[in-house]
């Protein structure tokens, strides 16, 4: 089925087609449900099938290039339109339309109602589409095309609902602020994209692969590369600096959230950097700032986190926080264990969000938890499909997060040193604490809602049947990635299965020492305790001892203020950036080049036109014996010239 | 005889006087064709002759009509009073 791998871009394209002309006529949601799910669930199976062949064949074969057509041909440029077919990509290729099917029949119910429920499906399918494309792409142009693809149809999605409120502004506010901080991304990944094709002359991956792998390059020109390739990926993912259109991107349904905000779309850039990981080993500075960029997010957002009272915005900062792990393990050069987390956080995370989506169903509409309480009677599936996400964010053995995480621990502390493991557990501790201050609120205890007004009820199977399945996924995703110390003589098999592809990079890199095995127990076993003394702790403070949490956010007023205002960031940025641009906009560029430079211009010109025909008009006299004279001058002064210069 | 046609045009007030002095400068630029042709042994001048004379006979009697319809309007064939085609 490799060959037929193009299916998988066009069927969603197809559908979002189908959804997107005639969707408005078709009126049925069943029909439109899954003519966008089943395009989806179609791509899968495709995917699947191409998995089991190339898991078939022997590791120097699994890579494929399914060329469809040549897109550009410019001098010494040629783009094709061409899938590349590989570990790293059926991967991820996988995630994607695995998770995105499921999404998709969640969504068939949640959207249930919606006045535009065919434009949603259209959507969603035009993710995919795009999505697929940045994933399978072979060539860094067609890899763009998919980047800036997702970059519109998230935009599309947050603001989806564009006439409803969103905090202190609206949704299409939201969107267009996620649109524009990506915006800042993208230029960084075009820079970086003109400097791969100027030093190695193509753009195709395995071309500027293997020309990198060859060629004699300054490591200068690598760092640059990697740097503006990381400014992309800091703008897709939601890195320091650029993360803060995602807490914002709450504003869309919650299928969205759970599918382009958590799942896929923020791990475009985890995937570009793996996919360059070679470019990145090559500049040793750029991977120790990816590694710090990536650890300061995600402590930066954990602690965030714990104050949030909206479950969407709680989730959301976790997802940045987790992102950052994912990008630690890019900086010490654990891609596989990067693109691990990749996929067991697309499991657990699409299902939280998907479980508070089915909270939000349920309440009608209200998101604070501190208007939830007590609603695991009423919820009982969702809550223990939220149960089990949580506990598998919290990195609690067997589920599938602790694998991923702590192979992450483990390598951030053999590669890179104490400090990067310290603050990584520190974080990890502080996920599986908001987790269950998240959890408890929610579901234990006591009912804050009125319950007069508010009848909370589980969601429909079409809702709870993705949540069991994720669940399910969350508590098995980590198995095919059990680490070496307890596998046995098979060693990883995730990392066996992806590490043909990051093999040129790994041989770049620096070896580190050698750790025994006691020490990655210890520490694991470390990670653990830690992480369940903290649900413990949460369990403790709001389940019982309500009290403590308001002292101690009474004790540390200015903290608390700090993390519930999210450390002051977009009030930062809106002084330092927004603000200046707004004036500089309407007191340089408006009054100054629009009225004065511009029109004075296009004024100008018509003014000077005016005084000189005015002028010149006069030679006009109406007589035509004048003309006749002007016309014999002429003509002499001409036969003169041609007689001289002969 | 061109110089005197030119001069004819560019002094006179007449207009009558200003076209048969176009016929004049025609003629003389005809006159010069049958000269050149003969002296060159050329007869491509002469075919040229036959052709100015037609265009000079359709020219004459569309000027001739202009300067009546100009006169039926002005009550006037003076050239220099003739000036609406300015600003």
């Amino acid at each position: 089925m490799t060959q037929y791998i193009y299916l998988t871009v066009v069927l969603p394209l197809a559908g979002f087609l189908i959804n997107g002309l005639f969707g408005s006529k078709i009126k049925n949601e069943k029909v439109i449900g899954w003519i966008g799910s089943g395009a989806i669930g179609i791509s899968f199976l495709i995917v699947l099938s191409a998995f089991f062949q190339t898991l078939g064949l022997p590791a120097e074969e699994r890579q494929h290039i399914v060329s469809l057509f040549n897109w550009l041909s410019v001098g010494s440029l040629q783009v094709s339109i061409a899938y590349q077919v590989d570990q790293l990509s059926l991967t991820m290729a996988l995630i994607v339309t695995g998770v995105g099917f499921v999404i998709h029949v969640y969504s068939i119910g949640y959207m249930h109602g919606d006045k535009s429920f065919w434009r949603f499906f259209a959507y969603l399918n035009l993710f995919i589409f795009a999505m697929m494309n940045l994933i399978l792409a072979d060539n860094f142009v067609l890899l763009f095309l998919g980047w800036e693809g997702v970059g519109l149809c998230s935009y599309l999605l947050i603001g989806f609902w564009y006439d409803r409120k969103f905090e202190k502004s609206t949704t299409s506010d939201a969107a267009k602020k996620a649109f524009v901080v990506n915006r800042i991304g993208d230029f960084g990944f075009l820079l970086g994209m003109f400097l791969i094709f100027l030093t190695f002359n193509t753009l195709n991956f395995n071309e500027v692969f293997a020309r990198a792998n060859a060629m004699h390059v300054s490591t200068t020109i690598y760092s640059f590369i990697a740097l503006f390739l990381f400014i992309g990926a800091t703008g897709k993912s939601a890195q320091i600096p650029l993360f803060v259109w995602l807490p914002d991107a709450m504003a869309g349904p919650t299928p969205v959230s759970a599918l382009i905000h958590a799942a896929t779309m923020v791990t475009a850039g985890v995937y570009m950097v793996a996919r360059c990981s070679i470019l990145f080993a090559s500049a040793p500075a750029i991977m120790t700032v990816v590694a710090v960029i990536g650890l300061l997010t995600a402590l930066f957002a954990a602690t965030i986190g714990l104050v949030q009272n909206d479950i969407k915005k709680v989730l959301a900062y976790s997802t940045v926080s987790q992102l950052g792990y994912m990008f630690l393990a890019m900086g010490v050069g654990a891609f596989s264990a990067g693109i691990f987390h990749v996929m067991t956080h697309a499991f657990f995370k699409a299902l939280l969000f998907l479980g508070a989506g089915s909270v939000i169903h349920g309440m009608h509409d209200q998101q604070d938890i501190q208007k939830y309480g007590g609603l695991k009677k009423e919820m009982p599936t969702t809550y223990k499909t939220f149960l089990i996400a949580a506990i598998a964010i919290s990195g609690i053995p067997p589920l599938s997060g602790f694998f991923s995480k702590d192979e992450i621990l483990w390598r951030a502390y053999a590669n890179a040193g104490f400090i990067y493991w310290f603050i990584g557990v520190v974080t990890a501790l502080l996920t599986a604490f908001y987790m269950f201050r998240l959890l408890n609120l929610t579901f234990e205890g006591k009912p804050r809602y009125d319950a007069h007004h508010v009848h909370p009820h589980e969601s429909p199977k079409l809702m709870t049947v993705p949540l069991m399945i994720l669940a399910v996924l969350s508590i098995v995703g980590g198995f095919i990635g059990i680490p070496e110390i307890f596998a046995g003589e098979h060693g990883n098999n995730f990392h066996g299965w992806l590490e043909p592809i990051f093999a040129n990079a790994q041989i770049r890199l620096s070896h580190f020492g050698s750790h025994t095995h006691f020490e990655e127990i210890l520490l694991m076993a470390i990670s653990v305790i830690g992480a369940a003394a903290s649900i413990y702790f949460a369990r403790h403070i709001y389940l019982k001892n309500q009290s403590i949490a308001e002292n101690t956010s009474a004790k540390f007023k200015g903290i608390y203020r700090l993390l519930l205002n999210k450390y002051f960031v977009d009030e930062a940025y809106d002084k330092a950036v927004v603000q200046p641009i707004f004036k500089v906009s309407e007191s340089f560029l408006w009054k100054i080049t629009d009225v004065k430079l511009i029109d004075g211009l296009v004024n100008g010109t018509a003014s000077v036109i005016d005084v000189v025909s005015g002028k010149v008009r006069k030679l006009q006299t109406g007589v035509a014996q004048t003309y006749a004279v002007v016309m014999m001058l002429g003509i002499v002064a001409a036969l003169f010239w041609i007689i001289y210069s002969l | 005889m061109f110089i005197a046609g030119v001069v004819g045009v560019l002094t006179r007030k007449n207009a009558i006087i200003v076209f048969m002095s176009i016929e004049l400068m025609l003629n003389a630029a005809n006159l010069s064709f049958v000269t050149f042709s003969s002296f060159l042994g050329n007869n491509i001048g002469q075919l040229f002759v036959f052709f100015v004379m037609t265009v000079a006979a359709a020219e004459s009697a569309v000027g001739l009509a202009i300067i009546i319809a100009l006169f039926r309007n002005k009550l006037t064939i003076n050239i220099d009073e003739i000036n609406i085609l300015k600003w």
